[in-house]
């Protein structure tokens, strides 16, 4: 992808996709970023719908309550402030004040960032600051804060603690863009003299693809499980033919590339990402590997699904989403044969699968800036999701067993927590709803801020479920938001995550809700379908409860002649 | 390599920046005569030039090529 990509990709049909309105505020130039941003949403399928804030006004756009930017009523902001701009203002202060520089400057970010806050519920994606070496310091500079490179080092860092305070702040680390390109890829000095513009247009690429992929995750759509193939992939050599004491993987010789990945794949696991296996070899032949060899860093309890057998790889794919419940656009395959790869991509043209290089030893190198696993959430729960679905692939087992559904479901013990709004499940409702989209009425996506604002409403009951059975526990699963409308409670979103889907727990809530909203008065529920190109599934979710038209992806539950729903699940006490 | 060549090729590499096929240039010709070709698209035009010609421009040099002709001498001299 090249900027002149990007640049005809402008002229294409944005029609059919989601329209994002981003406002763009930058102490340089920021044309060529939004001619960049837009290309780039093309091949997102997002339409960005941009505003470009006057040259070098983005602060009193931000303060000023009337401005242009809050009019404009953004999803986004980006705040592009330039290493350059800044360094302007740290050599006009006297020395004597070069040392608190990086303080005086994270005040004022704070200030920014509170007063957006404030104003709107936009998210923002403020970027970091590219290093400037500056040859005044030389190495000393790491030895005095009275150096550019140190008060940029500390703004940097204090970025980052900003972020972490305000969750609708997002860091866009334009100073690692700039690592991995080059400071001469990033600028150019005739460019920027005659112009005042900091970026070469080939690297707002990449600057462009790291927005778009913030703004994609802040909005639900990101990848959650990587598939893996073994030969040549996660060890050299060919286990059936090669033998377990032949293939390469430790710290000798090739055997480093492979040792180095899955060191990697492990990482991603522990942050989340789902991990399964899909190799053609023999099963036990290939298990023993993750049993017995000594320099394998994953594990069998580190590989979710393991689907290793002589099958055609897109049909074992098709079966590893089935045990998994989420979507291929959710999904990346590696696999080192280019024939396997071609074939996965046509079959199943929504997986991701990233054209590995030839050589083992470039397979880091290629995949970590491709960003595959950008996020827009990290909670302790994380850690362990990998296991939960292992579980979910164990149950989609087991209940092959069982001829009779409601006899499974029996065999399961479920329980169910019913909450309601308290600050420890905060993170977790703001991540649910912003990760599910099949099993979502109305897709409305909620932040931590959002949550915690609907608790304190009157007008609004907040519920979440928690559910858990003789396999595991999976946490808090579902989410429910009523909001009180002329003595009805109007289901503003009812989301539940498709790890629980066919286990009666929808009917479950839908007895909680009708009593609870009984018991406040209410005389009936009032549920309506938002139809999105993935939530097709409850397209009929509230006339198969019962619910009876009212109009058009509109219907009505009579509260006082309901009769609950029959479950296999009981209020955990 | 000719006045000619160069100019042939500097048409290309305008061509593919600003999207038109149908951009044609003379040694007179000015950024004004040419739809799109402002400020910005500049930019494109002058990395994307020296990218293809294997060429460095100064600031100074940017700053005063009047025409395509001075574009297409500064280039010949640069890499004679």
């Amino acid at each position: 992808m090249n900027f002149l990509q990007l640049k005809k990709n402008n002229k294409r049909d944005f029609s059919t996709f989601k329209a994002i309105r981003v406002a763009l505020l930058g102490d340089t130039p920021t044309q060529l970023l939004h001619t960049a941003l837009t290309g780039y949403g093309f091949e997102a399928a997002l339409q960005f719908v941009v505003y470009e804030a006057e040259y070098q006004q983005a602060e009193r756009e931000i303060m000023d309550n009337a401005s242009g930017l809050y009019s404009f009523n953004p999803d986004f902001v980006v705040i592009f402030f330039t290493t350059e701009e800044l360094y302007k203002a740290f050599v006009h202060l006297p020395v004597s004040g070069r040392a608190g520089f990086a303080d005086t400057q994270l005040q004022l970010f704070d200030t920014l960032v509170n007063t957006i806050e404030s104003n709107t519920n936009a998210k923002i994606i403020f970027f970091n600051f590219w290093l400037l070496p500056d040859g005044v310091f030389g190495n000393y500079s790491n030895k005095t804060p009275y150096s550019f490179t140190y008060q940029l080092r500390a703004i940097n860092f204090g970025l980052m603690q900003l972020a972490v305070k305000h969750k609708n702040l997002f860091i866009l680390d334009a100073d690692s863009l700039q690592n991995q390109h080059g400071y001469n890829y990033r600028l150019n000095p005739a460019v920027y003299v005659t112009t005042g513009v900091v970026t070469n247009p080939e690297f707002l690429v990449p600057v462009a693809q790291n927005i778009t992929q913030i703004i994609s995750s802040v909005t639900g759509k990101f990848n959650k499980c990587l598939i893996v193939d073994l030969d040549n992939t996660l060890w050299g050599g060919v286990i059936g033919d090669d033998g377990l004491h032949n293939i390469h993987l430790g710290g000798l010789g090739i055997g480093k590339a492979f040792t180095n990945l899955q060191l990697w794949i492990k990482q991603l696991k522990e942050r989340g990402i789902i991990i399964a296996v899909c190799s053609k070899n023999d099963e036990n032949v290939a298990r023993e590997v993750f049993e017995s060899h000594p320099d394998m860093e994953l594990r069998m309890g580190d590989i979710a699904v393991f689907a290793v057998n002589w099958d055609n790889k897109a049909d074992n794919i098709r079966s590893i989403r089935a045990a998994l419940n989420i979507g291929f656009d959710s999904m990346v395959f590696l696999d080192d044969n280019p024939f396997e790869r071609n074939l996965v991509r046509k079959e199943l043209p929504e997986i991701t699968v990233p054209e590995l290089p030839d050589g083992p030893e470039e397979y880091l190198s290629y995949l970590q800036p491709l960003n595959l696993f950008e996020t827009a959430s990290f909670t302790q729960d994380d850690t362990h999701r990998n296991e939960q679905y292992k579980k979910e692939a164990e149950r989609v087992k087991a209940k092959q067993f069982f001829t009779n559904e409601a006899e499974y479901l029996a065999s399961l013990y479920m329980q169910v927590t019913t909450g309601r709004f308290n600050s420890f499940n905060t993170p977790r409702l703001a991540q649910l709803s912003q990760r599910s989209n099949q099993f979502n009425l109305r897709t409305t996506r909620y932040s931590e801020k959002d949550i915690e604002r609907l608790a304190c409403d009157a007008c609004y009951m907040v519920f979440d479920f928690s559910l858990k059975d003789k396999y595991g526990d999976y946490g808090l699963v579902s989410m429910v938001v009523l909001k009180k409308q002329d003595g009805n409670f109007f289901i503003e979103n009812w989301l539940m995550s498709c790890r629980v889907l066919k286990r009666g727990l929808e009917g479950y809530v839908l007895n909680t809700l009708a009593e609870r909203a009984l018991a406040a008065g209410a005389l009936s529920l009032i549920g309506e379908y938002l139809p999105t190109p993935k939530n097709n599934m409850v397209k009929d979710f509230y006339p198969n409860l019962g619910f009876t038209p009212l109009a058009a992806n509109s219907w009505q539950l009579n509260l006082n002649n309901f009769t609950p729903v029959k479950t296999f699940i009981k209020e955990n006490t | 390599m000719t006045q000619q060549d160069v100019l042939q090729q500097v048409q290309q590499v305008i061509r593919e920046e600003l999207d038109n096929d149908d951009v044609a240039v003379t040694p007179e010709t000015v950024a004004d005569d040419i739809e799109d070709w402002d400020s910005l698209t500049n930019i494109q035009i002058m990395m994307a030039l020296q990218k293809k010609f294997g060429v460095k421009f100064t600031a100074l040099q940017i700053n005063g090529f009047k025409n395509v002709g001075e574009i297409c001498n500064c280039i010949l001299s640069t890499k004679a």
